[in-house]
């Protein structure tokens, strides 16, 4: 897992809005992901998850997104200052994405095949035979019985399970080094999710694709990831590898996110635990920590200042300053 | 999907024997007399009988009944007729529907209007489509741009100023003042040659154009609200996400997707077309289908007045048919069978 990064994303920045009234959705973001890895990107709704990867793409409407600043590094591009024709060629080949609700992802008045063949005619030059035998056979690929007949079906003949294994056959056309995930099981029932978990993780090694998986599952990021990051309130609060994170969660919003899930063979809480609180309305760039009027552990520097990443074992860092070595507290808080 | 155009085919006859039976009895309901434009010296027992001799003596129940015989039977057998050639039965004798006022068979009547409306309120209507359909793409995906700006304001003007307006505004521009269009439709005009055939197009820019603004505003509001739904459907994000190019996106996911709603706004717009637009008929003096109607209705000549608002109604069911068989074509969430 020592591989070179694939993917580099430093310092990214994306406003939603006008110059009156503006929601900085990602507030400095970077992170790289290596050949082959497998990234679980998690937070709850609103933390910044799914914008950030659509940064990455430019696939967010502008106006009103724009990235106010960042680099996005993928084969020696820039994708942020890529021009369109190029940037074009990263999407669908370079990079695959999967999104969220299978139902309404695809085009309800084209076929699959028509849909599955598009990225392999735009980008590979195939002709209409080969594309087609192609696609019969990424259909197969992800678990699709009788393949060649599928292909001439339209989106509403396909379960929602099915219609999700569509759309990773057809993030996957081109053989992308990258592929993003965006919560692509949280539309489905949960024996559907395990198929669809299962598959991935399967192609991944089959494929050799670095994988980005956003999620809001703990549970499913800790059964496929290498390394999760944890975001909140638009920015990275908290990096490591799976067990690290697991082991030792260091910021308090990992920590109360680990708290609320219910355990299976503990004692029963009469209610599920939750984190008091609303997510933080990013209408202004984060002058202190955004977890602070939230946090159990908050104080005075929390409000004044916003932590950067800091790093508390190798390659696992948290935004907090409580993992500030000066502070001297990491565990016995 | 046959079946099921058949199906609507067969439920098509009660409607619009329905339809029929309504359109008949309103006329007659109505106070109208047939003689009454004739001049004041013929004396009332002579009235009377004329009246009489139109067949206005007979139950109202007679009057429909026959009528419906004369329409749906003898009518269309003497257009076969006149196809084919062949004589079926005693054509002779055969009653059709005719004219009070002309006394000669609705149908030849109709037969006579029908391509100057054609030629006309079709034309001007195939060009508001083709106008509309770009216009309100563009407008869409530039919301809010100059461009669309603008198209809203003409769409609004087009919507909100009646033809007689407009109409009345051209021919005062074009032919009062610069003179350089006629204001009247010449009917009798046959194109011959190059010269011939200018004269003819200059003949119909003026309705053609009023007509066309009135229709393209319509259409491309509908285009460009469609178009706007249809934009930010996750599904153009997957395309966008397959590096397919923007045209692409637009032209081939978004445009087919957005036509569904539009398509059955235009097909259901097409029997207008056969109406004839009976207020721009009128102003540019084109003597179509409209104003036949017009003259139908000032002369009190009954038959042609009911004939003619039936096969309105006709063609209105027959393109809602058309509509839906056309919506089932390019939807395929939407199967007849």
């Amino acid at each position: 897992m020592n591989s070179a990064p694939v993917l580099e994303v430093q310092g990214l920045k994306t406003v939603f809005g006008t110059r009156d009234f503006a929601v900085h959705a990602v507030n400095d973001v970077s992170f790289s992901l290596r050949e082959g890895e497998l990234l679980g990107v998690v937070g709850e709704s609103g933390s910044g998850k799914s914008v950030t990867m659509m940064s990455l793409l430019r696939l967010l409407p502008s106006p009103p997104a724009r990235i106010e600043s960042g680099r996005v590094m993928f084969e020696g591009q820039d994708l942020v200052r890529l021009d369109d024709a190029s940037l074009r060629e990263v999407r669908g080949r370079g990079i695959g994405f999967v999104f969220q609700d299978p139902m309404t992802s695809l085009n309800p008045v084209f076929t699959v095949g028509f849909q599955l063949m598009e990225p392999l005619r735009t980008h590979l030059g195939f002709d209409r035979k080969a594309a087609r035998r192609r696609a019969a056979e990424l259909l197969a690929l992800v678990g699709i019985p009788s393949p060649e007949a599928r292909l001439d079906d339209y989106p509403h003949q396909f379960s929602g399970g099915m219609r999700q294994r569509v759309m990773i056959a057809i993030a996957l056309a081109c053989n992308p080094k990258v592929l993003i995930a965006d919560e692509p099981t949280t539309a489905l029932d949960v024996t559907i999710q395990a198929q669809i978990l299962e598959l991935v993780k399967d192609l991944r090694h089959k494929l050799g694709m670095a994988v980005v998986w956003i999620t809001h599952d703990l549970g499913v990021v800790a059964g496929i990831a290498d390394r999760v990051m944890v975001m909140y309130g638009g920015q990275v609060v908290e990096s490591a590898g799976v067990d690290a994170l697991y082991e030792n969660p260091t910021h308090p919003y990992t920590r109360a996110l680990m708290a609320t899930l219910p355990s299976l063979d503990g004692t029963r809480r009469d209610r599920l635990m939750t984190i008091a609180g609303q997510p933080p309305l990013l209408t202004a760039p984060p002058a202190a920590c955004p977890f602070a009027p939230r946090c159990a552990h908050v104080h005075d520097r929390c409000r004044m200042a916003n932590p950067p990443l800091i790093e508390v074992a190798p390659g696992h860092a948290a935004a907090c300053w409580l993992a500030a070595p000066g502070e001297g507290v990491q565990n016995g808080v | 999907m046959a079946r099921y155009a058949l199906r609507r085919l067969l439920i098509a006859i009660p409607t619009l024997l329905a339809i029929s039976f309504i359109i008949f009895a309103l006329l007659d309901l109505a106070p109208s007399d047939p003689t009454a434009n004739l001049p004041l010296t013929i004396p009332p027992e002579v009235r009377e009988k004329i009246r009489l001799s139109l067949g206005l003596g007979e139950p109202f129940v007679v009057r429909y009944f026959k009528w419906l015989e004369q329409f749906m039977i003898n009518e269309p057998l003497n257009v076969l007729e006149q196809w084919t050639g062949w004589t079926i039965g005693d054509s002779e004798n055969r009653l059709r529907v005719l004219s009070w006022a002309t006394r000669s068979p609705v149908t030849d009547l109709i037969v006579e209007r029908l391509p100057q409306t054609l030629w006309v309120v079709g034309m001007s209507y195939v060009i508001a489509v083709l106008i509309a359909v770009p216009i309100g793409v563009i407008s869409a995906y530039r919301q809010y741009s100059l461009f669309d700006q603008i198209g809203t304001f003409i769409s609004m003007l087009g919507f909100s100023i009646p033809t007689f307006f407009t109409g009345l505004l051209l021919i005062v521009i074009f032919s009062v003042w610069l003179g350089w269009l006629p204001s009247i439709y010449d009917t009798t005009h046959v194109v011959r040659d190059w010269d011939s055939f200018v004269f003819q197009v200059k003949q119909m820019l003026m309705p053609t154009m009023v007509l066309a603004l009135a229709n393209a505003s319509q259409i491309s509001r509908f285009m460009r609200a469609s178009m706007l739904d249809n934009l930010n459907q996750d599904y153009v994000r997957t395309a966008r996400a397959k590096g397919l190019r923007e045209r692409v996106v637009v032209l081939v996911h978004v445009l087919r997707n957005s036509l569904i709603p539009v398509v059955t706004v235009i097909a259901l717009g097409v029997p207008t077309i056969f109406g004839g637009a009976i207020i721009t008929e009128q102003i540019f003096r084109v003597n179509g289908i409209g104003q036949l109607l017009i003259i139908g209705i000032e002369g009190a000549d009954i038959p042609l007045v009911q004939t003619l608002t039936f096969i309105f109604a006709i063609l209105i069911v027959v393109f809602n048919l058309i509509a839906d068989l056309i919506y089932g074509m390019l939807d395929p969430r939407i199967r007849y069978d």
